[in-house]
């Protein structure tokens, strides 16, 4: 067993399916020869050749439109959209069409592909290089959605995607892709998609958290801890849709205290259907009302350094509300 | 009549008496089994109708090349030609239409028109205008990638040919030379926009700047688009690529059954139209040749008269859904 980063992590299991599988093919800009702009499919053509590792026109609905008639013709295609924000153009493809094959079609058409997007502010980024896109697509029946941070369960949840019958928006934070480096197994594994994991037990408060921000909650979780006395469970969904509800539900009901920190937009968002499950199922345990810390309602992560740090949620703010909500 | 040049069309074309008789029977059941969903309609039996009048040539014509069930085709909402050519039946048609539980594009899920069987590769349709053409080159990408024969015929009107889906399709298809054979088949309108509202220059033309073999047909012609389709398909089977075939048809009906045609056009337009109808052109065609005499077309019209009313009773008898049917199947198991 290796130490791997979550893009090698990522790599890694793009590799290890395509090995495995003849159908699985990748297709999207720059991913083949220059191995994508993150470097996540590096050696892929190589070993692979351009006609399974395939740089696209610069057309995303073409390249999900793509990947869908793929695999209505036996292939098990990842696509990758370079930035979550250019997502929009793929948005009819991947809500529209992909996610309704199987509805529509009376359980004729399954559509088994991937769509791995990075996502999630990061310096310098600006507008169009930073958004937290998952809300959009998380109220689209048939289709899941996994956000996973850390490299093992990454390749785990890749190769899950991969081999789900079902449409997976695989989203990947840019700022965790070479954040730290773990323990990730030689050996074929998965980890299963709709499960969340518990990353840290704690019986005071509950905080629910993904990507970026969740490094975060948990460094700040092992600080409140030593000079707080606050044990914070910490929770990450890894499946933002359908979400694993029994083990966000169980967490809310064991610490009664319960905020969710995320690094999108607060109104409509993931958070706040999180929000709403643990308000209507845990209300006869909560000791306090559900909190939720995330971005400010402006379109997105602004460019400069002093206003992309205020926009995202940073190690004071989250640590004074997981504090407030110790003490309410 | 030079009855010898006449003749020389068809078999010019490869086609023996019977293959003519083949097609002719499918462009007249579509026509039947479409009037009849009008008459449904109107009895209240089923809620939308939209129509294929007009334009079975360019749907026989075309759909005659593909094998159902090896080639894979992604027809729009006016293909009643090309579904009932591959395997689809009236009555599936009439259950569609009535939305029953047994009906095979989506269970009662979808409006008419949305077709779908794994069985004949007919891969699910649904409404927004132009999705199916990236979809298209995708799943003839994966005969390449195989090294199949296989081709993919995917259709639309020429309002498809407006929106992006249609370019960025076309374009991939012309970089790594797909087996695909787009049909357009332009019927003048979308549902009041006419074509000179719709289309700047030529569609045809426009496939010369993806570098493939762009052809605009008489799609009242069926021999016509049969000769255009052919090429198109040898001419992908053989590595070579996409082709794109431009039919130059007439929608007969309104838009569909909801829809008032007479708000955006002339009556006499239409009559004027209804006299190229592509079925009696083709019987013209059949009698100078000596294939179908009078009594011949009584006898294909009886015969699918029989089949189109069995049809109807059969679907009206069969039963709807369940109330509960609404609730999936959302996800696939693994």
């Amino acid at each position: 067993m290796a130490t791997k980063s979550l893009l090698q992590a990522i790599g890694e299991g793009l590799a290890e399916e395509m090995r495995a599988d003849d159908t699985v093919m990748v297709l999207g800009e720059d991913v083949g020869r220059a191995g994508g702009v993150f470097r996540v499919t590096q050696g892929l053509q190589d070993e692979f050749g351009g006609g399974r590792v395939m740089d696209t026109p610069l057309a995303e609905s073409l390249i999900v439109g793509a990947a869908i008639g793929l695999s209505a013709n036996g292939m098990r295609p990842v696509a990758e959209i370079q930035f979550g924000d250019f997502i929009t153009p793929a948005f009819d493809q991947i809500v529209n069409e992909a996610a309704r094959f199987y509805y529509r079609s009376n359980g004729a058409w399954n559509c088994p592909i991937t769509i791995r997007v990075p996502y999630g502010a990061v310096h310098g980024g600006g507008l169009y290089h930073s958004q937290s896109i998952e809300a959009w697509f998380c109220n689209t029946p048939g289709l899941k959605v996994v956000a996973p941070t850390y490299p093992a369960d990454a390749k785990g949840m890749l190769k899950s995607a991969i081999r789900d019958p079902n449409p997976v928006l695989f989203l990947e934070h840019k700022r965790t892709y070479r954040l730290l480096k773990e323990d990730v197994p030689d050996e074929d594994y998965e980890v299963p998609i709709g499960a969340a994991r518990v990353h840290r037990e704690g019986g005071d408060i509950t905080v629910v958290s993904y990507g970026f921000m969740l490094h975060t909650v948990l460094e700040i979780a092992g600080r409140i801890s030593k000079e707080h006395g606050v044990e914070a469970e910490v929770v990450e969904p890894r499946t933002l849709y359908p979400l694993d509800r029994e083990t966000i539900l169980g967490s809310a009901k064991k610490t009664g205290k319960f905020l969710v920190v995320v690094e999108a937009n607060l109104t409509g968002s993931v958070s706040g259907e999180i929000a709403a499950v643990v308000a209507r199922e845990a209300f006869e345990w909560l000791d306090a009302p559900v909190m939720r810390l995330g971005a400010p309602d402006v379109p997105a992560a602004p460019f400069a350094k002093p206003m992309m740090d205020s926009f995202v949620p940073d190690a004071a703010k989250i640590e004074g509300a997981m504090l407030e909500l110790a003490r309410y | 009549m030079d009855v010898k040049g006449v003749q020389a069309r068809h078999e010019g074309l490869g086609l023996t008496g019977e293959d003519l008789l083949k097609m002719h029977y499918y462009m007249l059941l579509a026509r039947r089994v479409d009037e009849r969903s009008w008459t449904l309609n109107r009895q209240g039996k089923a809620p939308f109708v939209i129509s294929c009048q007009g334009q079975e040539a360019a749907q026989v014509g075309t759909v005659y090349n593909v094998r159902p069930g090896y080639d894979y085709l992604y027809p729009y909402y006016r293909d009643l030609g090309m579904t009932l050519f591959v395997g689809q039946s009236p009555r599936d048609q009439f259950l569609s239409i009535m939305g029953k539980r047994e009906e095979p594009n989506s269970g009662g899920r979808q409006m008419p028109g949305h077709f779908s069987s794994r069985r004949l590769n007919i891969v699910t349709a649904s409404a927004p205008v132009g999705v199916q053409y990236p979809q298209a080159t995708g799943t003839a990408l994966a005969f390449k990638v195989r090294g199949e024969d296989g081709v993919v015929l995917v259709c639309g009107g020429e309002a498809s040919t407006s929106g992006g889906d249609w370019h960025e399709a076309m374009n991939f298809a012309g970089i790594h030379h797909l087996p695909v054979v787009f049909l357009v088949q332009n019927n003048a309108y979308a549902i009041s926009v006419p074509e000179k509202a719709q289309v700047a220059g030529s569609i045809a033309c426009r496939a010369a700047g993806y570098g493939f073999p762009g052809v605009e047909v008489d799609g009242m012609d069926v021999l016509a688009v049969y000769g255009a389709a052919k090429e198109a398909f040898e001419r992908a089977r053989r590595g070579e690529g996409p082709t794109l075939i431009e039919a130059k048809t007439y929608r007969i009906t309104a838009h569909s059954s909801d829809d008032d045609d007479r708000r955006y056009r002339e009556r006499e337009e239409i009559e004027a139209w209804r006299r190229k109808d592509p079925i009696l052109r083709f019987e013209r065609y059949l009698e100078e040749i000596g294939v179908l005499d009078d009594e011949g077309r009584e006898e294909a019209e009886d015969r699918i008269r029989a089949e189109v009313a069995e049809a109807s009773r059969s679907a009206e008898e069969a039963p709807p859904p369940e109330p509960e049917d609404a609730l999936g199947p959302v996800y696939a198991g693994r």
